[in-house]
């Protein structure tokens, strides 16, 4: 495989292609998750594992999986590397897989896993298909951390947790958004990625119909 | 005036392609056309071509507002220099006061016009706040996007600070209204395609974004430290277990915890709330001058007004031992919080409200039916209004949509039917 391709199967999700920005994928959780950076992160790192190593295994069995079950079985083991990527959470880092809470469980659904499975792992080799679903993760992770870095800078003063605005309750100057703490900012923070993302890249803008 | 005209078509060569300012042709444009009448004539096949445009269309919204601006000085400086008596004070801190002594004038409740100026000195530098900060979001759009300045900002401006309390701080203004004008409408394609209400987008993020400053009893008189509660608050507030309390925390003489306000009082506007919104009376006045132009839709109105007296009614007759707010009277909440307000100047707005001749009724209707629901059910949001014009908005296209289908499909049967 030629070194150009694998630098567009990796990258391009960042920006040109991103799940979120241009497909519109995985939406739900990128809005329930974002209100803290540490949670932002620990489902981006998450997201990205299952999508990653789901490609691979799915595109390393693809020729052996019937046509006709062979969403059942990528369910399968997207459902068994999120049951995975749970328990780790719940054994090592307790605190925040119980603010994550349903969201860990709900990957499966993820519309960018169950996509690029489809989409990619079923017609290309396992290798590719690793390093597509590390790029869509990135892709995704990239929208989630700008999405999370505004949301609790602006939300609480805070960045994973740490003061960084002194808030004016305590003597400093910032006084905190609270929209920002509530799910429907996220919408417009993702509506602005968008908006920003277009401008810079004019052809990702649909035509009018 | 010919010396103004001659100087404007002095500058124009300047603003015209090629020209040093050029980028900045809506700014001249905008200046021109609100000092003189645009001299465009139609070309080709003639069409037939009202004499309201847009700017007359907001010059007399502007006017209704007359009363409810003159109230909303007035009343906000009533209740400051009520505040400022009932602590003892004679003096107004900082610039307030060096105006007010400035013109001799002190802060005296029975004054009508120490209460006015007094009010203005709060009135106007948010008026001025929301004019820049909205108005350079409105500037730099129709750079980029090289198109005229908007006429319907001058309302929109105008709306917004209505709906604050006085001491809503600046910045907070400034912030409400950008995302106001950004979001609510710019990222929409600008004036005539925002299907949200603008001014009303803008004070729904202030709500949700800064609830200190907005809402609860601190806020609404301008004195740290004196509370005076709404009426609606008041109600709102009660604990389940004084639920009989009802109408009383409103009527009541303050000496028994009451607000000591009665329905006339509140009818007129002598209450603590948010500036442009107290007086129903300046609202009808407004009310009366945007259905006599055309301007304003009678028929909103009046779906509103009936669909808020429908629902309070039901409400009131169910009664409630825990929440007080259902034991008000339907007829008291025409006249407490911004429900007039909302009514005349918010509802109608012709962009974001329903155009159908029936689906207004509708528009209308489902407006007032969950502005009573919002106020009485959930003690969360004393203030319902804004929330139910937002949701009457977002079901507005809607709404039209199954009139206009309806109407097709009567048409078609009637063609049939005779063919």
């Amino acid at each position: 495989m030629s070194q150009s391709k694998i630098k567009d199967v990796l990258l391009s999700p960042i920006f040109a292609n991103n799940p979120i920005a241009l497909q519109v994928l995985g939406i739900c959780s990128a809005l329930a998750v974002t209100s803290k950076m540490q949670t932002t992160v620990t489902m981006a790192v998450a997201v990205t594992l299952v999508v990653a190593f789901s490609n691979a295994i799915i595109a390393a069995i693809r020729n052996f999986i019937p046509n006709s079950i062979r969403i059942i079985v990528q369910m399968t083991v997207i459902a068994s590397l999120v049951i995975v990527v749970d328990q780790i959470l719940k054994a090592f880092l307790p605190e925040i897989a119980k603010t994550l809470s349903v969201f860990v469980g709900l990957i499966i659904t993820n519309c960018i896993v169950m996509g690029r499975a489809e989409a990619f792992a079923m017609k290309n080799d396992w290798w590719t298909s690793f390093l597509d679903g590390i790029g869509n993760g990135l892709g995704y992770s990239v929208l989630l951390v700008c999405v999370g870095i505004v949301r609790e800078l602006t939300g609480a003063g805070q960045l994973f947790g740490i003061q960084v605005l002194p808030l004016a309750t305590d003597g400093g100057w910032y006084v905190p958004n609270g929209l920002m703490l509530l799910p429907p900012s996220a919408f417009f923070l993702i509506g602005t990625f968008i908006w920003i993302l277009r401008t810079f890249d004019p052809s990702q803008v649909e035509k009018d119909s | 005036m010919k010396a103004l005209r001659q100087f404007l078509d002095k500058l124009h060569p300047l603003f015209t392609k090629g020209g040093k300012f050029e980028s900045l042709y809506p700014l001249y444009e905008a200046g021109d056309t609100f000092l003189f009448t645009p001299d465009e004539v139609t070309e080709g096949p003639s069409h037939v071509r009202d004499a309201l445009d847009l700017k007359r269309m907001m010059i007399t919204v502007v006017a209704a507002l007359g009363p409810c601006i003159l109230m909303a000085m007035w009343n906000t400086g009533y209740q400051a220099n009520l505040a400022l008596a009932e602590t003892g004070q004679t003096d107004v801190d900082g610039w307030r006061g060096a105006v007010l002594s400035m013109l001799h004038l002190t802060p005296d409740a029975s004054c009508f016009l120490s209460n006015l100026v007094h009010g203005a000195l709060y009135f106007i530098p948010l008026f001025l706040v929301t004019n820049i900060a909205g108005g350079l979001c409105e500037l730099i759009f129709s750079i980029v996007r090289k198109h005229e300045i908007n006429e319907g900002f001058l309302v929109t401006g105008m709306l917004f600070p209505l709906t604050l309390p006085a001491t809503m701080p600046l910045w907070q203004a400034a912030i409400g209204i950008m995302f106001g004008v950004v979001l609510g409408k710019e990222v929409f394609g600008g004036t005539g395609k925002n299907f949200l209400n603008v001014a009303l987008t803008a004070r729904a993020f202030l709500y949700f974004a800064y609830p200190g400053n907005i809402t609860g009893d601190s806020i609404w008189r301008t004195v740290d430290g004196v509370s005076g509660a709404t009426p609606l608050g008041a109600l709102g507030s009660l604990p389940s277990q004084q639920a009989s309390v009802g109408m009383n925390a409103i009527t009541g003489s303050v000496s028994q915890g009451g607000l000591g306000m009665d329905w006339m009082t509140a009818f007129l506007g002598i209450q603590p709330g948010s500036m442009g919104e107290t007086s129903t009376l300046a609202c009808l006045i407004g009310a009366f001058i945007l259905i006599a132009t055309g301007i304003g839709s009678w028929k909103i109105m009046s779906g509103v007004v009936l669909g808020a007296l429908g629902t309070s009614s039901i409400l009131y007759l169910i009664g409630s031992d825990s929440n007080a707010v259902f034991a008000m009277p339907p007829y008291w909440h025409l006249v407490v919080g911004g429900f007039a307000f909302g009514t005349v100047f918010m509802a109608t707005d012709p962009v974001s409200a329903a155009f159908t001749s029936g689906g207004k009724w509708l528009y209308g209707m489902l407006i007032g039916f969950m502005t009573i629901l919002v106020r009485v059910i959930n003690p969360a949001f004393p203030e319902g209004i804004m929330l139910a014009i937002l949701f009457g908005n977002v079901f507005a296209p809607l709404i039209d949509y199954f009139f206009v289908q309806a109407n097709i499909k009567r048409r078609l049967a009637r063609s049939n039917a005779s063919a």
